[in-house]
């Protein structure tokens, strides 16, 4: 079963209550999903469909636009090495040549143990600390061979748990909002006042 | 620039006037017009690919980009998406928009492929027909193009050419704001976008060829029209589609004499450009080999080919016989398949006759008084500020009327009240949905708009009533006392009939409904089956699959002495026949055909009729020759010039150009109320189910069944009830149950549906697999079945 489970379906449900339009959730539920399987699966966005009244082509056609959504199973790190203009010019290319070696798959592929995703990224947007690299989205700046082997031994004997959560753990959509925060189902153009809880200390 | 100044002219000026020039021609346009639709009137031609005026513009593929003078010198804008403005000058033609509108071309046709030599679309592309007349006519681009497999499946009918698309979103818009159907969208980003269907889950629309129609390049084919011909060499003629009774507008084009395409016309009153995949593919049955192309009669070997003399002089040598027993003893039934004129034809081969006994209704339909109530045109009931919903489902019924309702409720200019037993098509997009038990619907009509809420909202303006038969296994007098309700609430409430059979308004029209208080099909059917009609003929009909109560039928044709059928095939109803006469099909006759509103449009023959089968109305006077009695016309003209001039409701059509374009509405009589008897339905017993039967859009129609694209997807009959029910029968979902009522049962598999109401089963009607005729008994009430598991 690869739809939401329980406890996931009622906090989807919490989600979509915040919004005027149930489809506005479409984003936070799909992290959710992505959460609780590590990538989106087929069945997972046909119930995210149902969940916010939209077809499953809809939801695939949002799902798809976004490179942090993975529609096949993703190792539990996700390595993306950057390899634009600044990271290429000090040895992004190397670097990625060693991981493939140590990790022993090309750029693209998963370990057979399932621990890791090698892929190449666009600017990660640190140049002044290239060559970069994320493990599921933190950083590792400056990286070299050696930084790299550390970084996937330590992985590999869970001394970063801590710090790398594993792919798709969220923090963000977790966040407790009051249910007398949430809009809920109505017409955004019959919204015609700020929330109550705002104490008129912003317009709309 | 001319701003008319009301106090120099004297004029009052119109408010929603806007005084715009374009390319130096002052012209007035409409508040909130868009620059592309207001240069289309002056003739000033904008290039455009995602425009589509019956769609909201998005502004997806940029080509329309024209000048528009500002305080800041000219500006370049999207003419679809800038509406125009008081005193706004803009120029279409100039250097700097010639150069950014062949710069937008040059970029779509970068990843465009030149296949036009082998494209469907070649010659009538506008991606084509615009890189010509603004293209650059050189592309920089010498990169490799997309690539990727051509072209996919994405449905049992549309083939989708990635390669080919230029990602102008007018499909997938229709299919999400116009169908509903957002079963394709834009999937994946940047250089990977594309349309596509979620995996494994094809465009399964019933409105999927428009998409067709409208996609600008060869992206979208149709598997009908796919190499069958190319653009220049079909010959075309506009008509109106008689599939069901919308009565679209169509152009009807043709290839070395055969049917290869429908396709939309536009047309304010009725389907605004869009079919529906029904009506746009069944052609290919008029091209059937199985049409009959010579009469047949019956012999000791079987039906056997004759000439027209040998057919019509023993077809009148049986109704004769069948007469001199009396006028009683024959019996029309059918009609609504044909033209006006051929309806009327036969109705006057009947009067002379003194034939009483004719129906072009089988059972499935209303009382005709329903079209003597106030009526509501398609346009009246789309405005309304209440749409009260007492039909079948629209969707599968009348789709292009779906269509139309949606729009209403969706641009929120009504609001629809839905009374239904099963969730339909509109359902959706009702603001208020009352559940009612077959039988039941006049109490929670009545219940429903007492309320304060909806007495509130019946208040706000016009309320229309959409009136149909939503279930062919309840009495039809269930639905005229739910009407009757409405009209106790609403008195000055107006109706929209929603008989579904293709002509059957301007049948009984024109006189082919029971007169001197003859019965109705049911009534003739079983009078037949007790061996009273000795000749039955049978005018474009096939009641085996027509009507519901198949037993009936099945008596009728066994008991009648004579049975004369006149039909494109042979049918069910048919291949015991003693006589068969071969009628022109659609395209193969012309007329004119009167929709579900009272519109009067024409049809016109596109391509010779098939063998030697000729039109309803040619056959009714050689008919009558063969009998004596001559109706008195001898060409279509003359026919139709006795029609407007004897049945006063279609005197408006009097000059035959009303007829073409939007068609003209039917002389109006003068409103009646509706009369209802007071039957009411039985309890239910709670361990039964209450039986609904309604139609779905591709049943075991002869149209269907005969049309290659569309036969695979007509579905195997199978009994929906809410999953909820199928742990009290103790069955799971997809097994086969005995299905009993009153002594018969069929054995059926049962499917779970949540859009069926509690202690409701829902069947559909004349699909494939199992026969659920034994179970309807048209003449009951209301129909109770029980569910069983088989042990």
């Amino acid at each position: 079963m690869s739809r939401l489970n329980e406890a996931n379906t009622k906090l989807a449900r919490e989600i979509i209550s915040r919004y005027p339009r149930p489809k506005s959730a479409l984003i936070p539920l799909l992290h959710i999903s992505q959460e609780q399987n590590g990538y989106i699966t087929r069945e997972a966005m046909q119930h995210l469909g149902e969940l916010v009244g939209v077809t499953s082509a809809e939801v695939y056609g949002t799902a798809t636009f976004y490179e942090m959504f993975k529609f096949e199973p993703v190792g539990k790190y996700l390595i993306n090495i950057c390899g634009t203009m600044s990271c290429a010019l000090l040895g992004a290319h190397e670097l990625m040549h060693h991981a493939e070696k140590k990790l022993g798959v090309k750029a693209g592929g998963t370990t057979r143990d399932g621990m890791f995703t090698l892929a190449h990224a666009e600017c990660q947007a640190a140049c002044t600390e290239a060559p970069t690299l994320q493990v599921n989205y933190r950083y590792r700046l400056r990286v070299t061979p050696a930084d790299f082997d550390k970084l996937v031994d330590d992985l590999r004997d869970g001394k970063l748990g801590d710090e790398i959560p594993q792919h798709g753990v969220l923090a963000k959509v977790r966040q407790v909002i009051a249910p007398e925060r949430a809009v809920g189902a109505m017409a955004p153009e019959d919204v015609n006042d700020a929330p109550a809880w705002l104490d008129g200390k912003a317009a709309l | 620039m001319t701003i008319v100044d009301p106090a120099k002219t004297g004029e009052v000026a119109d408010p929603n006037a806007v005084n715009i020039t374009i390319n130096g021609k002052p012209t007035v346009a409409r508040k909130g017009e868009l620059i592309i639709a207001a240069a289309d009137r002056t003739d000033d031609f904008i290039p455009r690919f995602c425009y589509h005026p019956r769609m909201p513009s998005v502004g997806m593929c940029r080509q329309c980009l024209v000048e528009v003078e500002t305080p800041r010198g000219p500006m370049m804008v999207v003419s679809c998406m800038t509406p125009v403005a008081e005193g706004q000058v803009v120029r279409t033609a100039t250097d700097a928009v010639k150069k950014a509108q062949e710069g937008v071309l040059e970029l779509l046709l970068a990843n465009h492929p030149l296949d036009c030599p082998v494209c469907d679309k070649g010659g009538e592309c506008p991606l084509q027909d615009q890189a010509f007349s603004h293209g650059p006519g050189e592309s920089r681009f010498v990169e490799e193009k997309r690539h990727y497999e051509k072209p996919i499946a994405i449905s049992d009918i549309v083939y989708l050419d990635r390669e080919r698309c230029i990602l102008c979103d007018r499909c997938t818009r229709f299919a999400d704001e116009v169908a509903g159907d957002a079963l394709i969208s834009f999937t994946s980003r940047g250089n990977d976008t594309q349309v596509m269907t979620f995996p494994d889950e094809p465009f399964s629309s019933y409105f999927s060829g428009n998409t067709v129609q409208i996609c600008p390049v060869g992206a979208l084919t149709a598997k009908p029209y796919r190499f069958k011909a190319r653009p220049w060499d079909l010959d075309q003629t506009e008509s109106t589609c008689t599939s069901c009774s919308v009565g679209c507008r169509t152009v009807v084009q043709s290839s070395r004499d055969e049917l290869v395409r429908y396709q939309g016309v536009d047309v304010d009153p009725v389907n605004w450009g869009w079919l529906c995949d029904r009506g746009r593919y069944n052609f290919e049955s008029v091209n059937s080999p199985d049409r009959l192309t010579n009469p047949l009669v019956k012999t000791d070997a079987g039906l056997e080919a004759t000439s027209w003399a040998v057919a019509l002089e023993s077809a009148a040598r049986m109704i004769r016989l069948a007469l001199a027993k009396g006028q009683r003893s024959v019996a029309i039934l059918g009609g609504a398949r044909g033209t006006n004129e051929d309806a009327f034809a036969w109705a006057m081969l009947a009067d002379k006759l003194g034939i009483d006994q004719r129906d072009a209704q089988l059972g499935d339909g209303l009382n005709p008084e329903v079209f003597n109530l106030n009526q509501a045109t398609i346009d009246e009931a789309c405005s309304a500020s209440t749409i009260i919903l007492l039909a079948p489902d629209l969707k599968e019924e009348l789709p292009v009327l779906y269509l139309r309702l949606r729009d209403a409720a969706q641009k929120r200019r009504s609001k629809i009240i839905e009374f239904s037993a099963h969730d339909s098509g509109l359902t959706p997009y009702a603001w208020r949905t009352f559940d009612y038990e077959p039988g039941n619907q006049a109490r929670v009509v009545r219940d429903a708009l007492s309320t304060d809420e909806v007495r509130q909202q019946l208040s706000r303006g016009q309320v229309a009533v959409v009136l149909g038969r939503a279930n062919l296994a309840e009495s039809e007098m269930f639905t005229l006392q739910a009407a009757a309700a409405v009209f106790e609430a609403v008195p000055n409430a107006k109706v929209l009939p929603v008989l579904r059979r293709g002509n059957v308004r301007g049948a009984v029209v024109a006189g082919l409904t029971p007169q001197n208080d003859a019965g109705d099909a049911i009534d003739i059917l079983n009078a037949a089956a007790a061996g009273k009609i000795d000749c039955l003929v049978l005018l474009g009909a096939d009641p085996m699959s027509d009507v519901a109560d198949a037993g009936v039928v099945l008596r009728a044709l066994a008991q009648v002495k004579n049975l004369i059928s006149i039909d494109t095939m042979l049918t069910g109803s048919n291949r015991n026949a003693d006589v068969v006469l071969p009628a022109a099909a659609y395209g193969e006759k012309s007329g004119t055909t009167t929709n579900l509103e009272g519109r009067i449009s024409n049809l016109s023959q596109k391509i010779t009729p098939r063998g030697t089968s000729r039109p309803d109305w040619m056959i009714a006077t050689e008919l009558g020759i063969a009998l004596g009695v001559d109706i008195g016309v001898s060409s279509l003209e003359q026919l139709n010039q006795k029609l407007v001039a004897t049945v006063a409701a279609f005197s408006a059509s009097k000059d035959p150009r009303s007829t073409r374009g939007d068609g003209v509405l039917m002389t109006r009589e003068t409103p009646v109320s509706i009369s209802s008897s007071s039957v009411k339905a039985p309890e239910r017993n709670s361990y039964d189910f209450r039986l609904v039967v309604s139609r779905t859009m591709y049943d075991k129609a002869q149209s269907t069944l005969a049309s290659p694209s569309l036969v695979g997807i007509v579905n195997d009959a199978a009994i929906h009830v809410h999953p909820s029910e199928l742990a009290r029968i103790g069955v799971a979902d997809g097994t086969n149950v005995r299905v009993g009522s009153e002594g018969t049962s069929i054995v059926a598999p049962i499917k779970a549906n949540s859009r069926v109401h509690r202690g409701v089963a829902w069947l559909p009607f004349n699909h494939t697999g199992v026969e659920i005729n034994p179970l309807l008994n048209i003449k009951g009430e209301v129909t109770d079945v029980r569910i069983e598991p088989i042990k």
